[in-house]
């Protein structure tokens, strides 16, 4: 299953190879839940602070349970804010 | 304590110069900076006032805390009817000058008057004189303060002052101190300009005392470790600096472009923070230099930056291929994803000139994007513009409009009208992204409904820091909101709004607010300052100020009807992204909002909710 992965800020330096403006696409099995991705792409979990699934953020729950689908995007920064 | 409890009054027009004592009384119903001087302006100036006629009057004010040890402890606030709005118009800076004029031993100054010919203030603890600004009118913001630092011998001074664009009458003209600090917003610096005030230069070096030394200590480190403590204060904000949203809000749909036409940018990747960091191709060195900080700040988001020295707007001009303020979100936003502009190295040196020559980058942005949307709509031409092919993505015509319109020039002059004035003299009013005459910063409301709400009911015209609902609503503090929704948006706005306006009256950073909610605020304000300062009264104190603005707009000709958004957000649907088909719901919200308020359907607060407050 195709999807792909954008990192930034302090997570940019976990994205394999062949990344490009901070994505990269990937392929993973079906059912990987938002957490097995960061778990598998060995992502601090506590760095990981906003998750968006196609720029909707995910509840940390919704991270635990709710399965990635064919071409999604999922997004993910370290605490930031600003304004 | 903490307070100075002096004031200085500077007659322009007779050129004199009073201390007066601070009246303790409003103090302790609006606590300083934007809530005390607001209150002095609104007793001592006419709302229907010409924002630049003599009888406007322009207030420097400090907080309590400014100056102390407490962090962020550097704020002042310019406070005067706005040039560019015609509403109450407050706007907050950093750096050192703030806490160098409480040192000096002011907790404001009040400006009224005009002067006969271009004058400085300068200030050396008690000695105040208003000197000729002859050799220095006419010259930039960065060459003013070079020139007063030699002039008086001393690098140590501190000074804010205005840019040509302020002398000339750019409607967005800032007051900026520092080099590139700015009370930036709603045309302040143009007020200063009309008063041939060209800036004001102190030193001081009294001290600020608190009343209960040991408690305020105590309550200071108690601060600083929460900020220290937290993710986004001690870690997220000093390494990436705001620019960080860029891509945040671009991927949550709602990252204005083209003038507001969609809400993602295809080029936000390139002149996010991630790309500040990255190393260029001719030197290897990244735009980014460094992180910085204002007075007693211990979270540093400021940013350093320089500019690709082979890039077109530099390359012959060595005084800009310096180390120099900014990129910060906002700014890159309205000069980047509003004008389709996505060359970092021209956002950059197109910031380096809105601080050299002292305007507003986000007003100056968004204006340049109307323009381009004038333009290619066929409604103006080269003609009109001098010639420059004003398309959307034009970083050439960016840069030369930067310069214009520091200068007061060319088709500069008419970007300095700022976008509604402009898109009204062309016979498109719609097409100014704007409230009561300013430009939004940086979030779609369509994508951020909070937002929408908050642009219309901000006192001083579109804005984000009166009102900055993104914080729940994308990021989460201090909990997460769902963006897309209009309900409960009311009660977040006005919670948003009374707390910011105590921020804002304390002396301390409103990014303070990432991590510390007022629990944080209230013992250190007690412990400086007499008048039992729990939260209750912090949070009175806010709800007390923003209705205050509310009555001097009111009182100004603003009405229910000023307390809306442009028709492209509410009739228009995204395209694109999250809040595809959405538009903003501001009919929903903004009846609630009223009711929450204590005010009548009309907009105009209720005498029972005036009793309330002791309005």
């Amino acid at each position: 299953m195709n999807i792909e992965l954008k990192l930034y800020a302090s997570l940019s330096s976990y994205l394999p190879p062949g990344a490009k403006h901070h994505r990269v696409a990937l392929d993973v099995a079906e059912g990987t839940t938002p957490a097995q991705l960061i778990d598998d792409m060995k992502l601090p979990k506590e760095a990981c602070f906003l998750v968006l699934r196609n720029g909707v953020y995910l509840t940390p729950d919704e991270r635990e349970t709710r399965p990635i689908k064919e071409g999604e995007t999922i997004a993910i920064w370290p605490p930031i804010a600003g304004g | 304590m903490a307070w100075a409890k002096k004031i200085l009054r500077v007659n322009l027009t007779d050129g004199t110069c009073k201390n007066e004592p601070l009246n303790m009384d409003w103090a302790d119903k609006y606590l300083g900076q934007r809530g005390l001087a607001t209150k002095y302006f609104v007793e001592e100036v006419d709302p229907k006032v010409d924002p630049l006629s003599p009888k406007n009057k322009l207030i420097m004010t400090t907080g309590p805390l400014t100056g102390t040890c407490a962090s962020t402890a550097g704020r002042y606030s310019v406070v005067t009817k706005g040039a560019l709005t015609g509403a109450i118009a407050c706007s907050n800076s950093g750096g050192f000058f703030g806490n160098e004029m409480k040192n000096a031993g002011y907790d404001m100054i009040i400006f009224e008057g005009k002067a006969k010919k271009p004058v400085y203030l300068f200030i050396d603890n008690d000695d105040v004189q208003l000197l000729d600004a002859g050799k220095i009118w006419g010259t930039s913001v960065w060459d003013t303060e070079d020139w007063i630092k030699e002039h008086h011998q001393d690098p140590m001074i501190r000074v804010a002052s205005i840019g040509v664009s302020g002398e000339k009458g750019v409607k967005f003209a800032c007051v900026v101190n520092d080099y590139h600090r700015a009370a930036g917003r709603s045309g302040v610096g143009t007020v200063m300009g009309s008063k041939n005030l060209k800036a004001v230069a102190l030193r001081g070096t009294k001290g600020v005392q608190v009343k209960d030394y040991k408690s305020f200590m105590k309550a200071v480190d108690a601060g600083k470790a929460v900020l220290s403590g937290n993710a986004v204060t001690g870690e997220g904000l000093p390494a990436y600096g705001t620019q960080v949203l860029m891509n945040v809000i671009n991927e949550t749909g709602a990252l204005p472009t083209r003038n507001h036409q969609t809400v993602q940018f295809e080029g936000a990747h390139a002149i996010s923070a991630e790309a500040m960091a990255e190393p260029r191709k001719s030197d290897g060195k990244p735009n980014l230099v460094r992180n910085a900080a204002c007075f007693a700040c211990t979270i540093a988001c400021g940013r350093i930056s320089t500019i690709d020295r082979t890039h077109f707007t530099v390359a012959e001009r060595p005084q800009y291929q310096v180390a120099s303020g900014g990129l910060e979100y906002e700014a890159a936003w309205a000069l980047g994803a509003a004008t389709g502009v996505d060359d970092l190295d021209a956002l950059t040196f197109a910031n380096f000139i809105c601080n050299e020559q002292g305007y507003d980058p986000i007003s100056f942005g968004a204006t340049v994007g109307a323009a381009m949307e004038l333009y290619e709509t066929g409604v103006i031409d080269k003609k009109a513009t001098g010639g420059i092919e004003l398309k959307f993505g034009n970083a050439k015509a960016l840069t030369d409009l930067a310069e214009q319109c520091g200068k007061g020039e060319g088709f500069g002059a008419e970007i300095g009208l700022g976008s509604k004035l402009l898109c009204e003299k062309y016979g498109h009013p719609e097409l100014s992204m704007s409230v009561k005459s300013q430009e939004f910063p940086a979030y779609d409301s369509r994508g951020i409904q909070g937002m929408g709400l908050a642009y219309a009911t901000s006192n001083r015209g579109a804005c984000h820091l009166r009102g900055y609902t993104v914080a729940s609503e994308i990021l989460g503090i201090p909990e997460k909101t769902d963006p897309l929704v209009a309900d409960g948006k009311a009660g977040l706005v006005k919670a948003f709004q009374d707390a910011t306006a105590a921020f804002d009256s304390a002396g301390i950073c409103i990014f303070t607010s990432f991590a510390w909610s007022l629990e944080d605020v209230a013992p250190q304000i007690d412990a400086a300052c007499e008048g039992g300062w729990s939260v209750d009264k912090l949070l009175e104190v806010g709800e007390r100020v923003w209705n205050l603005e509310r009555q001097f707009n009111n009182a100004a000709g603003f009405t229910a009807k000023d307390d809306n958004l442009p028709a492209r957000l509410v009739k228009d649907a995204a395209k694109v992204g999250p809040a595809k088909g959405l538009t903003n719901q501001l009919d929903k919200m903004l009846p609630e909002y009223y009711e929450l308020r204590g005010w009548t359907p009309d907009g105009v607060p209720t005498n029972e909710t005036l009793n309330r407050l002791s309005l």
